[in-house]
Parts: C-alpha cells; sequence; structure tokens
C-alpha cells in the first residue's frame, strides 16, 4: 500500500511573510501529501519537537530573514540529537547562492530559491522520503 | 514492535509518535501492537472538542492544555482535520494555534487528517487514543470537525464532548443540525465577545429545555483568543464527568462508549474484509453489467465471509 507522505511546512526566523509557505503547503496537499503547517516565528526547538511527535517524512523550511545559516543547521542537528536524522531536511527563500553549499554540507539535502516550481519541490520529496518502517 | 511498545510504555516521545504511524498506516504488527498496549488503557479522561470550521476549537483546546497543565495534567491532542477529497493530501492547521506547548514533555500533539476511508477515521482515532493513554496522559482532546457518522461516533466515545458554537453563523441552525444536541455534554459559545452571544445563549437553554435527558448540558461562554472563560469551562468539564460518575447513567455511558468503539471496528471491518474478497471485482461486474443488484452482491461477499443471510 502506498503510504500518504507527511511534511512538515515551517518558517523559523523573525521575518513574518509565509505566502510562500502557504503555496507550497497547498502545492503539496494538491499533490497528495499530508501539510503540518506550524505558522511564522518557530524556533528550531519547536520545529523538531513538532517533526517528531508528528513522524513527518520531510522538513521544508522557509526563512527570508536572513538567519538561515543559523537556523537550517541547527534544526538538522536537533533531529539528529532526538534520534530522528532520517527526516529528509529541504529549505527555500531568499538564500545567497554562496550560503548553498555550506548548507548542504550541513544536511540540508535541497535548497528551492524564488522562482523555482512547486512541481519541482514534490519531485524532489517523492524521490528522497524515505519509505518503509 | 517490542522496542515501540517498551518505549511508548516508558514515556518515549519518538516511540509514541512511531506506534502512531503504525496504526496510521496500517502497517504490518498493529494488531499485535494495540494487544499489548490495550490492557495499559483506561486511565485518561477522554475529552471531545467539537463544532464548525472556524469556531475556535483549536484556539480552546490550546487554552484547556494550558489550564491542565496548570493543574500538573500530561495532555494528549488528537487534532483532527478533513483530507482533499480530490487529491487525498490535507493541510493540517490546527497546531498553529498550539506551538506553545511544543516544548512541553507533558504535551503530545498529533495531528490527523480524515483521509478517505470509509469508517477507518473513527477506528484509527480510537487506536490512536489508546496508544495516547496506555502512554500515561491524564487527559486526552480529539479536536474534530464533527461532521459524518464517523465523527459522531468518535465523540460518543468521549467521556465529555464540548460543542462549540459561535454567534451570527444561522444559530439555531446549527444547534439542531448533526445531533449536536444529542452529543453535547458541555456547551461553549466561542467568541462571545461578538454581538449575537447572548441570543445564542438563550436559544441554546430554550432548546436544552425541551430535550429531557439525564443530565441537562451547561452552556459557557468563552473568549479563547482571550483567555476568557476557560478556568469555568474546564471545571464544567469535569463537573459533567463526576456527575455522570455519580448519577447512575455511568452504566448507560459505558455501555454507549464500548458500543461507538465496537461499531467503529465493526464498519471498518467489513468493508475491509469485503473488498479483500477474490470474488469482490467479479460482483462489481455483475452489478455494473446489472445481472444483479446491490444488495444481492452484498449478500453473495456477506455469504462468502460466512455471514448469515438477513432479514431482508
Ligand atoms: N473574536 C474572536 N476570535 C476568535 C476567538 N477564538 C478564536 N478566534 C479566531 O477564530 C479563528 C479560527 O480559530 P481556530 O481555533 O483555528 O478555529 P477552529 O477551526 O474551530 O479550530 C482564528 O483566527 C482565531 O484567532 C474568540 O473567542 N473571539
Ligand atoms: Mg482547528
Amino acid at each position: 500500500m502506498d503510504k500518504k507522505i507527511k511534511v512538515l511546512i515551517a518558517k523559523p526566523g523573525l521575518d513574518g511573510h509565509d505566502r510562500g509557505a502557504k503555496v507550497v503547503s497547498r502545492a503539496l496537499r494538491d499533490a497528495g501529501m499530508e501539510v503540518i503547517y506550524t505558522g511564522i516565528r518557530q524556533t528550531p526547538e519547536q520545529i523538531v519537537a513538532t517533526a517528531v511527535q508528528e513522524d513527518v517524512d520531510s522538513i521544508g523550511m522557509s526563512c527570508l530573514s536572513g538567519a538561515h545559516n543559523k537556523l537550517f543547521p541547527k534544526v538538522v542537528n536537533l533531529l539528529k540529537e532526538k534520534g530522528a536524522g532520517d527526516v529528509l531536511v529541504f529549505g527555500g527563500g531568499i538564500i545567497p547562492d554562496e550560503d548553498i553549499p555550506g548548507l548542504k554540507e550541513s544536511g540540508i539535502t535541497e535548497i528551492f530559491l524564488p522562482g523555482a516550481s512547486t512541481e519541482d519541490t514534490i519531485e524532489f520529496i517523492r524521490n528522497n522520503v524515505k519509505q518503509g518502517v | 514492535m517490542e522496542d515501540l511498545v517498551d518505549g511508548l510504555l516508558s514515556g518515549k516521545v519518538r516511540s509514541l509518535a512511531k506506534a502512531i504511524t503504525v496504526i496510521e498506516n496500517d502497517r504490518p504488527g498493529k494488531r499485535e501492537l494495540l494487544k499489548r498496549v490495550y490492557p495499559k488503557t483506561g486511565n485518561a479522561y477522554l475529552l471531545g472538542i467539537t463544532g464548525p470550521p472556524g469556531a475556535g476549537k483549536s484556539t480552546l483546546t490550546d487554552k484547556v492544555i494550558a489550564n491542565l497543565r496548570k493543574q500538573g495534567k500530561t495532555v494528549g491532542v488528537i487534532a483532527v482535520d478533513p483530507s482533499s477529497p480530490f487529491s487525498g493530501g490535507a493541510i493540517l492547521g490546527d497546531r498553529i494555534r498550539m506551538q506553545q506547548h511544543a516544548l512541553d514533555e507533558g504535551v503530545f500533539i498529533r495531528s490527523m487528517a480524515t483521509r478517505s476511508h470509509l469508517g477507518g477515521l473513527a477506528k484509527n482515532t480510537v487506536d490512536v487514543i489508546h496508544l495516547l493513554d496506555a502512554a500515561g496522559k491524564d487527559v486526552i482532546i480529539v479536536e474534530t470537525v464533527g461532521v459524518g457518522q464517523d465523527e459522531v461516533d468518535i465523540v460518543r466515545i468521549a467521556q465529555t464532548t464540548v460543542v462549540v458554537m459561535v454567534p451570527g453563523l444561522g444559530d439555531s441552525v446549527q444547534i439542531a443540525k448533526a445531533g449536536v444536541m444529542e452529543i453535547a455534554d458541555v456547551f461553549a459559545i466561542n467568541k462571545a465577545d461578538r454581538d449575537g452571544a447572548d441570543k445564542l445563549f438563550s436559544e441554546i437553554r430554550a432548546m436544552l429545555d425541551m430535550v429531557k435527558g439525564e443530565i441537562k448540558p451547561e452552556v459557557f461562554r468563552t473568549v479563547a483568543v482571550d483567555d476568557v472563560g476557560i478556568e469555568e469551562l474546564v471545571q464544567g468539564i469535569f463537573a459533567h464527568g463526576a456527575r455522570v460518575e455519580e448519577s447512575g447513567f455511568i452504566e448507560d455511558k459505558r455501555a454507549r462508549k464500548a458500543e461507538s468503539e465496537l461499531r467503529a471496528y465493526l464498519v471498518d471491518n467489513i468493508m475491509e474484509r469485503s473488498l479483500g474478497l477474490h470474488i469482490y471485482d467479479d460482483v462489481v461486474k455483475r452489478v455494473a453489467a446489472k445481472e444483479i443488484t446491490p444488495m444481492d452482491g452484498v449478500e453473495e461477499l456477506f455469504c462468502k465471509l460466512g455471514m448469515e443471510k438477513g432479514e431482508n
């Protein structure tokens, strides 16, 4: 049986712009996924606690405040600490090109820049989440 | 599976979360899991919160959690939201209102989509309630929109069900609809900061005067966003539980609860087993070709399952 993919869409950081996050959430829903949306201004700790309770397959984070270099890797590290290192993490938002290699290095599997199509995101999740136990 | 059960019983969050996924996705080992967990259940107070979309159920749940935490009680929450009938996906947004509790170890919140299967929601929810109960949560809150038999079945299982209403939504219609009167143990008129709260209050009271019943539901006014009226509501909830306990109607309530639980499984099991029969596709074809009526088709399936022929 096909298992439903569960994705947490989270907005870490202090910026209050969640239009992008909402667009992605709707696109994922329309692609048949179950999306947990937690609203703006979430700390990495809150994001990870939520991901663990909801047992999501993937976390997508959008950050426009410029704090991505600090916040995204923090989420990955906390996930590992909680034994949930298998959760697929991706990011989006306004992220300078030169930051991308470092983010990927730290365990963010993919970064979607503004203008990336939601289809790409859907493809990416489908191809990369660990299905199974 | 052993690890999962041990982890869950010893309060490990990740084990509990994984176990819930086993239930939700009908994974192998589900029956075994429930068998091990079931003997440890029966200690939690089960609270249903239901009402139309946008009434403030999640906001109210958030404030009720805070109140219960102040009393030192641990809380489990199951927040049910509808799946899209088109894609089968869902956006589960109830947590937005409850994120202040995200880091509290005494609170476990899980979002569930209704998904599409018939009857399955109620059954899955009951199973998840058992897991939260076995994991030692003192109070378990189930938030649902409360439409459809499935959700009514869930609500029936609760010790106390709070029906949330808001002024100005075509009031008496709301009340009469969906057998709300029948399932409500306590009413919360939320958004009482708005015009029409008094009118709604008297309408509910008038309606309650007409129904005969064991115990009359109390009606409370709340402004969930401003944390107004929550203390009284929570007291009213437990007062209801206590009254049921004292009244001798507890046996009725227990029987009703057991029956609802049984029914939730029944519907789902019959459906699952029937769909799993190898003659199923053939029966569908013959009904489509009008060789047999749907009713005859069902009889054939039931016959195959070894069930006795119905009266009609
Ligand atoms: N004015 C007012 N708004 C409220 C109150 N309670 C909740 N809301 C708002 O109503 C909207 C829906 O609330 P939510 O809890 O998500 O409703 P649910 O769909 O029933 O879970 C949100 O914007 C809340 O801020 C209240 O008591 N008064
Ligand atoms: Mg809600």
